[in-house]
């Protein structure tokens, strides 16, 4: 049995084949809401078809192990699945892309010291310690799968404690972090060039130390705003370390599955960016929220204001044609989706159109707001993307902002010298009356900029926990 | 399979990613998420292969932890997603 890979029969490398097909179909169901339960099933068929191919190829006595193995981890998934609340889901799925990383770094590592049994070493070929001698191009793609696995592990990590709020969303900035960073990046890349070489162990643990210090230095400067892009992007690099070890294994479903996620992730990272004018560079240098609350520093003196009652803003809904509701991070902070949904059902009931805008980053991850809307509830035929509703504020009467603020910043589309110059945002201030739920008057968004909208006419503004407002404004409603 | 017909296989891939994903829908850009997580979790493949190989005790609990994580995110990302896109309702008709 000297290469094993080659020996894998014509049979399962076409269940592998199928298993890459199920998991496109599984993507491409989700182009709507309708097919999308279907393409989830796909999945879950193209993942047993992959177990139960591997399994039965290498059947043996540690079956029992690797039962009690995906008992225990499966178990694990499945409670947290159900458990876990819709709010929390940006640092679910954190947590999972950092499971995913380790297991790639494990699976690189078993693979390192098990060659033969990969079918990436002739076992008869030893190196100088008595190693049986991996193959070149496995070693590239071993220590690139290393590489990339490690730091999607503690680059999750770090988001997830940042997302889940153990670590502080703000940006934590390190004295000359580029050229630490820069430095780093390039001793894993050309210690996975000298590995080709030297195939001894220090290499090995060293790249795999140092990619590990490295995810964790890459996300430390992030700030929550940017955080959307950070979670697509950590998306991405699990798809690629799956990828990698495809190479490796020479395993179809790995690398079609590899490829489709990485695209994916690099996708989703894209919209982002490009939904906050920001390139993809600049989000990765880090630091966004922190210098930007020294910049537009004008808008900092005293202007009036106006602030509503439940009363006055339950009063402006039941009088309006149409009210648009623009939720943000906020709303999930407060968990007032449920109360928003009640709110919206009282003015439907009373003859007001009511629909609900969504800008691309509004949240902590893409589509974190359509999922929480969803879970109330709101049917999703009412939920608008940007560029689909910002057309209507003009011919609005209400737009009701809750838990959103840059999102809404009309100065991304005047003021040059704001940090949010160029970002597209909800024309909110164009709608008749503006109510704006914030908890105080204190704070200004993630970027740190000054929001006009607080000041015009005909804003009014709702300080209070966005759950406790809606509620209020219902009572009041309801009167 | 030799290096090439892999790499061709991986390019042909990226493809298919590419115009798969821009068609997915932006309200679910979150279960995309769940679920790409869910199926990156084949690398489960490469955990049993090392699990069940016979050699160094140390590449076999490796193998078996990585199963245990890798089917964390499976059972996880599965459920979760499905759980997701079982809330996504039309606006039922009236009359």
């Amino acid at each position: 049995m000297h290469d094993a890979i080659a020996e894998t029969p014509g049979w399962a490398a076409l269940a592998y084949l199928i298993a890459g097909v199920c998991f496109i179909l599984a993507l491409r169901g989700l182009s709507s809401p309708t097919s999308s339960r279907r393409g989830n099933r796909l999945g879950m068929i193209g993942m047993t078809l992959a177990v139960a191919t591997t399994v039965y190829l290498h059947f043996n006595v540690t079956i029992y192990e690797i039962l009690v193995a995906i008992a225990i981890g499966g178990g694990i998934g499945f409670v947290i699945a159900r458990r876990i609340a819709m709010t929390a889901m940006p640092q679910l799925v954190a947590a999972f892309h950092s499971l995913v990383g380790m297991a790639a770094v494990l699976v690189a590592a078993a693979a390192y010291l098990n060659p033969v049994a990969f079918g990436i070493a002739t076992p008869d070929l030893l190196d100088t310690l008595g190693h049986p001698l991996i193959h070149q191009v496995s070693r590239i793609e071993m220590g690139l799968g290393i590489a990339i696995g490690a730091i999607t592990f503690s680059g999750s990590v770090i988001a997830f404690l940042k997302l889940n709020g153990n670590m502080s969303g703000k940006p934590i900035m390190l004295p000359g972090r580029h050229v630490i960073n820069l430095g780093v990046l390039a001793a894993i890349l050309g210690l996975v060039g000298y590995f080709l070489t030297d195939q001894s162990p220090t290499i090995f643990w060293t790249i795999t130390a140092l990619s590990f210090l490295i995810g964790f230095l890459l996300i430390i400067p992030i700030g929550g705003a940017d955080m959307p892009v950070v979670v697509s992007m950590l998306n991405s690099y699990s798809g690629w370390a799956a990828a990698a070890m495809g190479f490796t294994l020479h395993n179809s479903a790995m690398i079609i599955t590899g490829a489709l996620v990485g695209s994916s992730g690099a996708i989703l990272s894209y919209i982002m960016c490009k939904a906050m004018n920001r390139s993809f560079i600049s989000v990765i240098a880090g630091g966004f929220g922190a210098e930007a609350s020294s910049g537009g520093g004008e808008a900092k003196e005293q202007r009036p204001w106006k602030r509503g009652s439940a009363e006055d803003a339950a009063f402006l809904m039941q009088q309006a044609e149409q009210v648009i509701i623009v939720p943000g991070y906020g709303m999930a902070v407060s968990q007032a989706q449920h109360a928003l949904r009640e709110m919206g059902d009282v003015l439907r009931e009373q003859g007001v159109k009511v629909k609900y805008a969504i800008h691309p980053v509004a949240g902590r991850m893409p589509g974190h707001m359509n999922v929480l809307l969803a879970e109330a509830n709101v049917p999703y035929d009412d939920v608008f993307e940007l560029e689909d509703i910002n057309g209507e504020f003009a011919q609005t009467d209400v737009a009701f902002v809750i838990g959103a603020n840059d999102v809404t910043n009309p100065a991304a589309k005047t003021d040059k010298t704001s940090p949010i110059y160029g970002m597209p945002v909800l024309d909110v201030e164009k709608a008749k009356t503006v109510l704006f739920v914030k908890r105080s008057m204190g704070g200004v968004g993630y970027a740190g900029v000054d929001n006009d909208v607080f000041y015009m006419d005909n804003t009014m503004m709702l300080l209070a926990d966005a759950k406790k407002m809606v509620e209020d404004i219902v009572k009041a409603m309801n009167h | 399979m030799d290096f090439i017909s892999i790499l061709s296989i991986f390019v042909m891939a990226c493809f298919v990613g590419y115009y798969v994903v821009w068609s997915v829908t932006p309200a679910l850009h979150t279960p995309l998420m769940a679920v790409t997580n869910a199926i990156s979790s084949v690398i489960i493949v490469g955990a049993l292969i090392a699990s069940a190989a016979a050699g160094p005790d140390l590449s076999k609990y490796l193998g078996l932890v990585a199963v245990a994580l890798a089917s964390v995110n499976i059972f996880g990302g599965f459920a979760v997603t499905a759980r997701m896109l079982a809330m996504y309702k039309k606006k039922e008709k009236k009359g």
